[in-house]
């Protein structure tokens, strides 16, 4: 310091620089506070527009409101599907820290077995958009429920959500009509609207429930929700509210449903019986049944082995899927196709030896009576099921008249209106065998046809809806199961309805008519011991159809076997025959015969007043149950 | 050194000096300052009271705490700028200490260690230079002929360079930067030639890769994000996309007091913290915006007006660099939230939740106003 006395402070001008630094700092902190002000004015005035936006998208966000699920009731008003609020587990992975630590964790506090994890990472990535919920579980146990509630804090992202899920108060008997609805797969997902199935978990998969998916589910509504940063809705801001599906109403009578399914009494089989005027389905059964609501929870993997191995095939819908040879019953429709086509006159007698023989071939086609039936005429035919008179009418009218005409009856076709997975049966013919096998068909076929047997197969909704037309005499109305659709009637005519089966003579359906009552009634009938006693005229038909080849890869004991190759037995019946009220046919597997008193068992239930229908158990009183929505 | 003290002129200005006047400085109180300072810690904490989801608690925590704060101020403005002179050593060795102290505490202790324990305190030692750093170089220059030569800035620089670097190593780089800001602040006002300065820029940008270098791996991550904070939307860059849209929605007027989504929706984070100028921006608009920064700059424009009033080296300059070092960290917090800066932990001065640094900032105007109101009295 001693050596800088020289360099002592100047005061004064120290204050004078540190005043020009202090003014040129206040200009600098005034260009700074410029900067940060017109970056203020970037930001809240001119890019206003764009952030309001981005700040709106931030906290407003639009959820689907899943509609309530139409109803489906029988043609009394009995509810068959109905809608009970259950609880879902549902994840959304975009709120999950960690998704494997919480799908562990999931696992743990329910008490699932360990490979579970697996199965809930697939379900947490079915769905449509991010940031919707995906379901895990459905149906929770009240303890499943609790625990997961304690345990919350530890699940971020994975809720507890009440929801309407599908219930069926008869799921055995209805099975096959109603079908089922399930969770909706990967494949579905693709093909549906994700915008009217955002927040639907479940989609009709068989029957009516598929047939009607689009009535049945309604268009789903959508809100406006604000959320906050994690997601959590916290105020409603608009709302469209979902439009609910519509309820539906069967032509099934479940008191006629159920009676049929236990006329079946466990045997493998199927009864449809149909109003012929309005072509309503009054039942439809097909035996076994399964239990359907074990599909809406998602059957488990045993569950759903057993019923796929179970050699009753119980998840086969035989009324519309069944193809059995029709046997015996087609002799009516050929009947007429015989006096329209003029190869025979109602009184024309035919000789039957037993057996009937082709010109120039020595091979004999044997009545089922090996002695013959001697001569027989129309009425007699069908009253004692001669097959010699309808080997001779096949062999007059040759495959090519008789496959036409049985197509007007709807063999070979699918007619009915509604339901869902029904087949078309096959009527062979000259083309179709050239086609599928490259061969020409030989004149013994057509015999075979004639009764029913070789190539001819028809379904028990087919032989059912064939009846319906003959007891309209020829005249057409879809089967249907459908009643009404919301406030809409299912009524015919129908599109698409066949034309009505030309017969010249109104008096031969009279003449067929008579052979067939003659089967209930007459003292060879083949079913008249069920005619016994009838309160009103009958027209049936019976058959058998023989079984005539295992199936492939069937293993069947040595009892089984031998009950397996019974002949399936068969019958087609409508009555009263001036004014019909019901057309039934009834087939039972491997029966060997003797089915008619089912037949017969069901008309006098549907035409007697004292008639023995009853409500089955169980009933439910209706209530409507609104919609749930989330929060 | 006391010789200096006692060589102050009377300013002319004294004549105006009234009986109220006289009050105030008795008390060592500026009433300008205090007025300003209470404007803005009210506004401050209406914007906290929204920004903590109307949390009555935060807010009166926060009041509290800033009642304490200010309590300090004034016991430190009763304090002669003599003897925080004297003190200047000890402050700056002591501070010195504690940050050798951290930084073996936090050799042992493994990982970032800013705080320290003594019995039941608890404090950065890196708050205490904050002051403690204008304070030593405006003392060193106290007794300096002034501009500055080679050798004193030398002298500066190990000053200077040793608790910077012992706080960047923390690794606290947001106030390490801050800590130089304010000893760069002294060595301006000394009157530094323009070209010494424009050479000591150059060497600084020169040195700036050597930073990048040297930094953290998140303190690069702040950087790059604060270059395109859209490449990480969902991560590093939400914080500066949530604030951005909060100020940005708020426009003119604002969203209204508790109104704003974007903070009561818990969209923008940090919200009571560091980015709480955006709650103010959501609910007061760009009017609210304008209105805080009117208030920072009157409380600059104040504390300039009382350094220039300082009647030594020592008082002027500390004064100086303390007003200044206030508008940085004003600048840094607002151009970090609305995306002119990177991303630096550097709260609101006086508004933003926390009391470390309100602490700091008020010991800061207490001295402020020592030096204002003292000059009279050594006078008489």
């Amino acid at each position: 310091m001693r050596k800088r006395r020289e360099n002592v402070k100047n005061h004064e001008q120290e204050v004078r620089v540190f005043r020009n630094r202090s003014l040129v700092a206040a200009l600098i902190i005034l260009l700074m506070a410029g900067a940060l002000v017109s970056r203020l004015v970037y930001l809240q005035i001119i890019e206003h527009d764009v952030f309001i936006t981005r700040s709106d998208n931030n906290r407003m966000r639009v959820e689907p409101l899943p509609p309530r699920r139409g109803l489906i009731y029988d043609r009394n008003g009995k509810l068959l599907a109905e809608n009970r609020p259950t609880y879902n587990l549902t994840i959304v992975r975009e709120r999950v820290d960690d998704l494997d630590t919480t799908l562990q964790r999931l696992v743990d506090i329910l008490g699932l077995p360990e490979d579970e994890v697996e199965t809930f990472r697939e379900r947490s990535r079915q769905r449509q958009r991010p940031y919707q919920p995906a379901l895990l579980i459905s149906d929770l146990t009240e303890d499943q429920i609790a625990r997961l509630a304690v345990n919350r804090y530890l699940l971020s992202g994975v809720e507890v959500e009440a929801q309407l899920m599908r219930y069926y108060p008869d799921p055995i008997v209805m099975s096959h009509v109603l079908g089922y609805v399930g969770r909706i797969n990967a494949d579905e997902l693709a093909d549906l609207d994700p915008g009217n199935y955002a927040g639907t978990h479940f989609i009709g998969k068989t029957g009516v429930e598929y047939t009607y998916e689009d009535q049945l589910h309604g268009k789903a509504g959508l809100r406006k929700v604000e959320t906050n940063a994690r997601g959590r809705v916290l105020r409603e801001l608009d709302r469209n509210p979902a439009e609910p599906g519509k309820d539906i109403t069967l032509t099934i009578d479940s008191r006629l449903q159920h009676m049929a399914y236990d006329l079946l009494g466990g045997r493998r089989g199927a009864i449809v019986a149909i109003q012929p005027k309005t072509g309503d389905i009054l039942a439809m059964v097909s035996a076994p049944g399964f239990d359907i609501n074990k599909f809406v929870t998602g059957i488990s993997y045993k569950d759903y082995r057993a019923l796929q191995e179970n050699l009753d095939l119980p998840l086969y819908n035989r009324a519309v899927r069944g193809q059995y040879p029709p046997g015996s019953t087609v002799k009516p429709f050929e009947a007429l196709g015989a006096l329209q086509d003029g190869v025979v006159k109602p009184n024309d007698v035919i000789y039957d030896p037993g057996y009937f023989q082709l010109p120039n071939d020595s091979r004999r086609y044997h009545n089922w009576l090996r002695w013959g039936h001697g001569r027989v005429d129309l009425e007699r035919a069908l009253e004692v099921s001669n097959n010699t008179y309808f080997y001779t009418m096949a062999y007059r009218l040759g495959i090519d008249r008789l496959s036409a005409f049985m197509h007007q009856f709807g063999f070979g076709e699918v007619t009915s209106l509604d339901v869902q997975g029904a087949s078309p049966g096959l009527m062979p013919s000259r083309e179709w065998k050239r086609e599928k096998y490259n061969q020409v068909w030989y004149p013994g076929e057509t015999l075979s046809a004639g009764i029913g047997q070789g190539y001819f197969m028809a379904t028990p909704l087919q032989l059912a809806a064939a009846t319906a037309t003959l007891a309209n005499r020829g005249q057409w109305v879809r089967p249907h199961l459908a009643k009404r659709i919301g406030d809409d009637t299912v009524e015919p005519p129908f599109a698409d309805t066949k034309p009505d089966v030309q017969i010249d003579q109104a008096r031969w359906w009279q003449d067929v008519f008579k052979g067939m009552e003659a089967v209930m009634n007459g003292s060879e009938g083949t079913a008249r011991k069920a005619g016994a006693g009838l309160q009103y005229e009958m027209a049936a038909k019976t058959g058998t159809a023989q079984v005539f080849s295992l199936g492939q890869n069937q293993k069947y004991d040595a009892d089984e076997l031998a009950e397996r190759l019974r002949d399936h037995a068969l019958f087609i019946g409508f009555a009263p025959v001036d004014d019909p009220q019901i057309a039934v046919a009834v087939i039972v597997e491997n029966a060997g015969g003797g089915v008619s008193g089912l037949g017969r068992e069901l008309t006098d239930a549907w035409l007697l007043p004292d008639g023995k229908l009853e409500d089955p158990p169980g009933t439910t009183v209706n209530e409507e149950i609104e919609s749930i929505d989330g929060d | 050194m006391a010789i200096d003290f006692q060589r102050v002129a009377p300013r002319a200005h004294q004549a105006r000096v009234g009986r109220k006047r006289s009050l105030w400085l008795r008390m060592h109180l500026d009433p300008w300052l205090l007025s300003i300072l209470l404007l803005l810690i009210s506004f401050g904490l209406v914007v906290l009271y929204s920004a903590s989801g109307m949390s009555a608690s935060t807010t009166m925590a926060q009041a509290s705490r800033m009642g304490v704060a200010l309590l300090g101020a004034v016991i430190i403005a009763q304090f002669s700028p003599g003897t925080l002179f004297r003190w200047t050593p000890l402050a700056y060795g002591g501070g010195l200490l504690m940050l050798i102290a951290v930084e073996i505490m936090g050799d042992i202790g493994m990982g970032a260690q800013r705080w320290l324990e003594i019995g039941p305190l608890r404090f950065q030692p890196s708050e205490v230079m904050k002051i403690a750093m204008p304070m030593m170089l405006a003392a060193y220059f106290h007794r300096r002929p002034l501009p500055p030569t080679w050798r004193d800035l030398i002298v500066c620089a190990v000053i200077i360079g040793v608790p910077v670097l012992l706080i960047a190593r923390q690794p606290d780089l947001g106030t390490s930067l801050l800590v130089t800001c304010a000893a760069v602040f002294v060595i301006l006002l000394t009157g530094l030639s323009w070209k010494f300065i424009l050479t000591l820029v150059a060497m600084a940008g020169a040195a700036a890769p050597l930073l990048w270098i040297n930094m953290h791996d998140y303190q690069r991550q702040r950087v790059l994000t604060f270059l395109n904070p859209e490449s990480d939307p969902l991560g590093a860059g939400w914080n500066i996309i949530q604030s951005k849209t909060a100020i940005g929605s708020g426009g003119l007027e604002g969203k209204g007091w508790g109104l704003g989504t974007q903070s009561q929706l818990e969209f923008l984070p940090e919200r009571h913290t560091d980015f709480i100028v955006a709650v103010l921006g959501e609910e007061f608009g760009l009017i609210g915006m304008c209105t805080i920064l009117v208030l920072y700059l009157l409380l600059v424009s104040r504390g300039l007006v009382m350094a220039n009033h300082a009647q030594d080296t020592y008082g002027r300059l500390l004064a100086g660099s303390i007003v200044l070092t206030f508008f940085i960290y004003v600048f840094v917090n607002i151009g970090m939230v609305t995306g002119i800066l990177p991303v630096v932990g550097v709260p609101l001065p006086l508004v933003s939740y926390g009391g470390t640094s309100s602490v700091t900032l008020m010991a800061g105007f207490g001295i402020l106003m020592s030096i204002h109101t003292h000059r009279r009295l050594l006078t008489h």
